[in-house]
């Protein structure tokens, strides 16, 4: 039993040491390329945002995840005005499974929502992120890369997420 | 043991070494981390029982490589020992999960570990839930192509993930073969999108192998199962249906009996700017498809079955009398209405008012006399949606969501719950619960970066029966981008037993780096059901520190 846990502190300092806390770590790098689909069944490749070297948000989400409603329901409200200053485009990528899969497209419709919306519903897009838990939020420049990552949300999130897209307007 | 346990962790690490040194020779790495880790206490009020070992921990770390076309992963975890709650045969350190694979715009292969479903899962699914312990990977061969446009092909061949042991992984004894074909009609017919529709068509098929010797019956060593489903969208119409086949499969979950198992679900909906509706059905009988015959539980699980109910996320209504999806048969229905009265409208106000109403139900499968030959053990025949009138399971809530003015949000809802615990057995009373639940929620913006959202649930069962009545009250204070403080009293204050109208308070801090997250929590945590997507996992009570460190690079 004592090794186990000396192995098991050996595991958690070393993991630890590799990656110490900083938001810096996705910083710099491309999207990764996984084939998963659009709310109609479409075939799409996460690589390609398409958004003319315009900034792009790519926020995960689930219909049950009531932070990740409240993030996307105060950028909705926002929206008009992002787009309108900076061409910012946000993807909404839903995590839902089988289970919640179909209550997706009334849920965002009747929202009013008009981001993109993915269906990660095997998780594949998921794990290549490195997304633990929802919400999620990236900010992707205009060549691709990931320049901003915040888990979680708390009401204000969504100022600090503008700043940081005003950097990129520059 | 031990020598397995160094050998995997060296190996491991020496990996995770390789992986980040590969990294900066180009290609890229993502992952993410997450740990776990319990300090609980005896607490005899609620029953909650300090382990041996005292401490407890969880950790996973996911490692993914990609360059170019090429792709490799790993996943190292770590029970030292086990969390509460997870099942008893997690120990260990090593490797979890490993793959390697390539892929281009037309073909996609992994080999070793991956994730993929067919359709809605109904047939095929290999998932995570690291919250539930459930993980029936598969180790095998994976292979996506693409080879016309508007046709997609995969197939899947390899064992399950079981159990972890000894910081190995150990495979459900059965093999899975199977292949799916989905079918776009729209690359093929392109007037279809003029006339704004789509279809969509798929057919899957998948086979288990597992050696047979009982005593009694000649078991089928091959389990054959097949079906297919369709995906129309008209305008803001839409509807998709699937329906499964499974062929004989005796198993220890259905007594050993030779009946075809069947599956169909069907969803229907409509949904514009401010309105959305959606009807779903079902009918599931002996549609338990495992990786071996003899498992139970969540174990082995080759398929899963959809079940049809809104997902509760105020502790109350989830975690005490949650459904379980009856993959031996069930007849179920949902409708879930959801509109946006309009801002600026005397009902909507300012902000708009969104309401959401929903209904389900879950029957047991009816069961019929059949003229068949007893010696065949087919023992009963099953007409489509016919039901056996045994009630499992109603659901009947509605949730108001109103912003009043820049600073204040309220939400308010009520929900209805029938149970029927001899079926569904989560609650600890026998027969039908019923129970009431109304919570009230309410956000005040403080200014741009601080916040404080509280919630008052309150819980009654009708005779008060099983654990009687409850009210919960959360606080929870928010300091944009990065801290947020939470306090929960639940209290336990009508049940039955007066020795047992216990308090079980909890306080939470957490504070976010970016993608880092650490939140420590200090408390009583109730026993209960904890349940996603219609598979639960038995939480016992805990008293006692909990740990939670998480980070995406």
């Amino acid at each position: 039993m004592k090794n186990v846990l000396f192995l098991a502190a050996l595991f958690l300092t070393s993991t630890a040491f590799v990656f110490i806390p900083s938001d810096d770590d996705q910083r710099g790098k491309s999207v990764p390329s996984v084939k998963i689909t659009d709310l109609n069944n479409k075939p799409i490749n996460t690589a390609e945002l398409g958004n003319e070297g315009k900034p792009v948000i790519i926020s995960f989400w689930a219909t049950w995840c009531s932070p990740c409603k409240r993030e996307l329901n105060a950028i909705h409200e926002l929206y008009d005005e992002w787009q309108e200053e900076t061409g910012v485009k946000l993807i909404a990528v839903s995590i839902d499974d089988e289970r919640t899969k179909s209550r997706v497209k009334p849920y965002i419709n009747s929202s009013g929502w008009e981001f993109d919306i993915w269906m990660d519903t095997n998780h594949d897009f998921k794990r290549a992120m490195g997304v633990n838990n929802v919400p999620h939020t990236f900010l992707i420049d205009g060549d691709g890369k990931i320049v901003y990552s915040h888990n979680n949300y708390a009401p204000g999130d969504e100022h600090k997420l503008y700043k940081e897209i005003l950097k990129l307007k520059k | 043991m031990k020598h397995m346990i160094l050998r995997y962790s060296i190996l491991g690490l020496s990996a995770l070494c390789a992986f980040i040194g590969v990294a900066q020779n180009g290609g890229s790495v993502s992952g993410n981390i997450e740990s776990q880790y319990q300090y609980l206490l005896n607490d005899s009020v609620i029953a909650a029982v300090q382990p041996q070992e005292k401490s407890l921990v969880n950790t996973y770390a996911l490692i993914n490589y990609t360059n170019k076309g090429f792709k490799a992963g790993t996943r190292l975890e770590l029970y030292a020992p086990r969390i509460l709650g997870y099942p008893d045969r997690f120990d260990g350190v090593g490797i979890g999960y490993r793959y390697v694979g390539y892929e281009n715009d037309m073909l996609s292969v992994t080999v070793g570990n991956f994730y993929e479903q067919f359709g809605s899962g109904l047939i095929f699914r290999a998932y995570e839930d690291r919250n539930l312990g459930l993980d029936n990977a598969m180790d095998g061969l994976s292979l996506r192509i693409r080879p016309f446009k508007g046709i997609a092909i995969k197939a899947v061949y390899g064992k399950q993930r079981f159990s972890f042991e000894g910081g190995r992984v150990i495979n459900a004894p059965g093999i899975i073969r199977g292949f799916d074909v989905e079918l776009g009609l729209n690359d093929w017919f392109p007037k279809l999108e003029e006339k704004e529709l789509s279809i969509r068509a798929g057919f899957s098929m998948v086979s288990k192998f597992q050696a047979a010797n009982h005593p009694d019956y000649v078991l089928p060593q091959n389990v054959g199962s097949y079906g297919g489903r369709i995906d129309v969208t008209y305008k803001k119409f839409y509807a998709n249906a699937e329906y499964i086949i499974k062929e004989a499969d005796p198993s220890l979950d259905n007594q050993y009996i030779f009946n075809y198992g069947k599956g169909l679900i069907i969803n229907a909906g409509y949904s514009k700017k401010g309105f959305g509706v959606l009807l779903s059905a079902k009918h599931i009988d002996n549609m338990s498809f495992r990786s071996d015959r003899e498992m139970v539980l969540n174990d082995g699980m080759v398929n899963f079955i959809p079940p049809l109910t809104k997902t509760h996320t105020y502790n109350l209504v989830a975690q005490l009398y949650p459904y379980v999806s009856q993959p031996l048969g069930e007849v179920a229905y949902q409708a879930d209405v959801m509109y946006n009265i309009k801002k600026g409208t005397k009902l909507g106000g300012k902000y708009g008012t969104t309401i959401s109403a929903n209904f389900s139900t879950a029957f047991g499968s009816g069961q019929f006399a059949t003229d068949a030959n007893p010696l065949s053990r087919v023992t009963y025949r099953t007409d489509l949606f016919s039901t056996n009138g045994n009630l499992y399971w109603r659901d009947i809530n509605v949730e108001v969501k109103r912003k009043l003015n820049a600073k204040w949000s309220i939400n308010a809802s009520y929900f209805n719950l029938v149970l029927n615990n001899d079926v569904i057995k989560v609650a600890e009373a026998p027969g039908i619960i019923k129970a009431h639940i109304g919570v009230v929620e309410l956000l005040y913006k403080i200014n741009d970066s601080h916040s404080i959202r509280a919630e008052f649930q309150a819980l009654w069962t009708e005779e008060q029966r099983d654990r009687g009545h409850w009210y919960t009250a959360l606080i929870e204070y928010t300091i944009s981008p990065d801290w947020y403080f939470t306090a929960v009293f639940q209290h336990n204050y009508g049940n039955p037993l007066e020795n047992r109208r216990n308090l079980y308070p909890l306080i939470a801090a957490g504070k976010i780096w970016g993608a880092t997250r650490l939140e420590a929590r200090f408390g009583r945590v109730n026993a209960g059901m904890f349940c996603v997507g219609g598979v639960c996992r038995p939480v016992p009570a805990s008293s006692g520190l909990t740990v939670v460190f998480s980070h995406s690079f």
